[in-house]
């Protein structure tokens, strides 16, 4: 029984990239999705290639019989503009319209340009790469970016821009909504708070308990939640940031139910926090999200990785 | 991003090790019992908290009754000692833990104290100690050099406070932090990786 639901998955699935890839090509070629179907049927039945090995190969087939580069094949014409705050698929083809709100320093040859644009709905990360030869976008300024692909990492979405991407300088402003700060240094230290917590569980409180007390209901059974409340440094300027349950669990690779047993096993809360600090101070992160009062919510994290460029400094030195 | 009934937590100052070793001036900004104390760097800038990463290269316990570890910590220009016993007691357990060498981040606190042949010796008191990787410590060395550079580009400012302290309490020629900044950043092309190998093992980075 089960088999043969997996079976009928498989041709489901079969079907669904024949038509995308069908349509695909619809322009450039006269292919039906049968025809379609039927070569990626022989690869996945007969040859046992995996579903999307099949389709990469029956795309590059395509490919070159319709003369044409893989880079500019753009999924269905006239891609939907979307505000950037809505992006949440991966591999999405659109067109936005936004502001150039942050350049960053590339880290890596392969990227001629990175950063971060905006809308009035939000911001989001940007890369274009030295091979797509495109020309460079400025700070401060608006454009109509038509083809980008979404691409995500871990729950960020990001665009990126590519060969066909069309740029179009517009002769307007934006005001770039949510604020959102970015900063930049070590995590430092990781506040008391932080790790396993509970919270009161009563409706719209979501307190932290002190001691299985809520300040504002007394004791209550409380429930779990992990949290780090942490400070990042630059060496001027230190800023706290709160990464919830989502963010706390990505940075340390802990899930919330991984810490309540290591808890139990334990006996004792707060082996959490001890094996995130171990994990995590000292390093270096790029983050960016909404200011709190006084705390930074860390809506997006980078962890810096990759060997820092001394020769910035070197410059700096000769100059003094 | 503080407001004013916040207490602001203070900066974690950036130096290397030759710097911070020629810091024996501390001095405090008021006569309250608990005013922070402040370390004052010689390129002009006062430090209550430092963080550093280096090669943890030696650890030892100094102590006599009470456990009392003592770490050697280096980085490219030179050593920087932390101490930690019974009040700093994770540190204390890392130092007793660890074995070097390895990649470590410090944060915390400078100290004085003056030998019995009259010089002062200058160390960290640690809030934490965590071992970290070569690129992290890379970033570390190109992020001090700028900072350190920052100080001196601004050390002739008018209304320089740090720096005119500095000059009065120091005899010591400012052009050498220069020296000793450039080539601590031409010295990561040569020692990348080095023990890349070493620190990465005891932690397991998750990410």
């Amino acid at each position: 029984m089960k088999n043969r639901t997996e079976a009928s998955d498989i041709m489901t699935d079969l079907q669904t990239h024949a038509a995308e890839i069908a349509e695909q090509f619809s322009e450039e070629l006269d292919i039906d999705e049968t025809t379609v179907r039927d070569r990626l049927n022989t690869l996945v039945e007969e040859y046992s290639v995996p579903a999307d090995e099949a389709r990469r190969s029956v795309i590059n087939s395509y490919l070159d019989e319709a003369d044409i580069d893989r880079d500019e094949l753009s999924g269905s014409d006239g891609n939907e503009e979307i505000p950037l705050a809505s992006i949440d698929e991966d591999e999405q083809w659109i067109d936005v319209t936004a502001k150039v709100v942050e350049l960053w320093e590339p880290q890596n040859e392969a990227i001629a340009q990175v950063g971060l644009i905006g809308d009035e709905s939000g911001r989001t990360k940007f890369v274009a790469f030295e091979t797509s030869d495109l020309p460079a976008i400025e700070e401060g300024a608006v454009y109509e970016l038509e083809n980008v692909v979404t691409d995500e990492y871990q729950g960020d979405y990001s665009v990126k821009l590519n060969r066909t991407t069309d740029i179009e300088k517009l002769d307007t402003d934006i005001t770039v909504g949510d604020s959102a700060t970015t900063i930049e240094g070590a995590l430092i230290d990781i506040q008391s708070g932080s790790g396993l917590i509970k919270r009161c569980p009563t409706d719209g409180c979501t307190r932290v308990l002190q001691n299985g007390r809520c300040s504002e209901h007394g004791t209550v059974d409380g429930e779990f939640d992990l949290r780090i409340k942490g400070v990042i440094d630059d060496g001027e300027t230190v800023t706290e940031v709160i990464f919830t349950r989502e963010m706390t669990e990505k940075l340390s690779g802990i899930t919330l139910s991984e810490a309540q047993q290591m808890a139990r096993d334990a006996l004792d809360t707060s082996v959490v926090v001890e094996e995130i600090r171990q994990d995590l101070i000292g390093a270096y992160y790029r983050i960016s999200g909404p200011e709190l009062g006084r705390y930074l919510l860390a809506d997006t994290v980078d962890h810096l990785t990759n060997p820092a460029d001394p020769e910035a400094v070197l410059i700096k030195a000769r100059s003094i | 991003m503080s407001t004013e009934d916040i207490p602001t937590r203070e900066v974690a100052k950036r130096a290397f090790a030759t710097e911070f070793n020629d810091a024996g001036f501390s001095f405090k900004e008021s006569d309250d019992e608990r005013a922070p104390v402040y370390l004052l760097f010689p390129t002009g800038a006062k430090a209550n908290r430092v963080f550093l990463i280096g090669t943890l290269t030696e650890t030892e316990d100094v102590g006599e009754d009470n456990e009392y570890w003592r770490g050697r910590i280096v980085d490219p220009t030179g050593t920087f000692f932390v101490y930690a016993g019974q009040y700093q007691p994770e540190a204390a357990q890392e130092l007793r833990e660890l074995t070097p060498p390895a990649y470590v981040a410090v944060s915390g606190k400078p100290r004085t104290f003056e030998t019995d042949d009259g010089t002062t010796n200058v160390s960290v008191r640690p809030e934490s100690i965590t071992v970290v990787d070569a690129t992290t410590r890379d970033r570390w060395v190109v992020e001090t050099a700028e900072r350190t550079l920052d100080r001196i580009a601004a050390f002739e400012d008018e209304g320089n406070e740090y720096a005119r302290m500095a000059n009065d309490e120091y005899e010591i020629p400012i052009d050498q932090y220069i020296e000793s900044t450039v080539s601590a950043v031409e010295s990561l092309d040569e020692s990348t990786d080095e023990l890349n190998t070493a620190s990465t093992e005891g932690t397991a980075q998750n990410l």
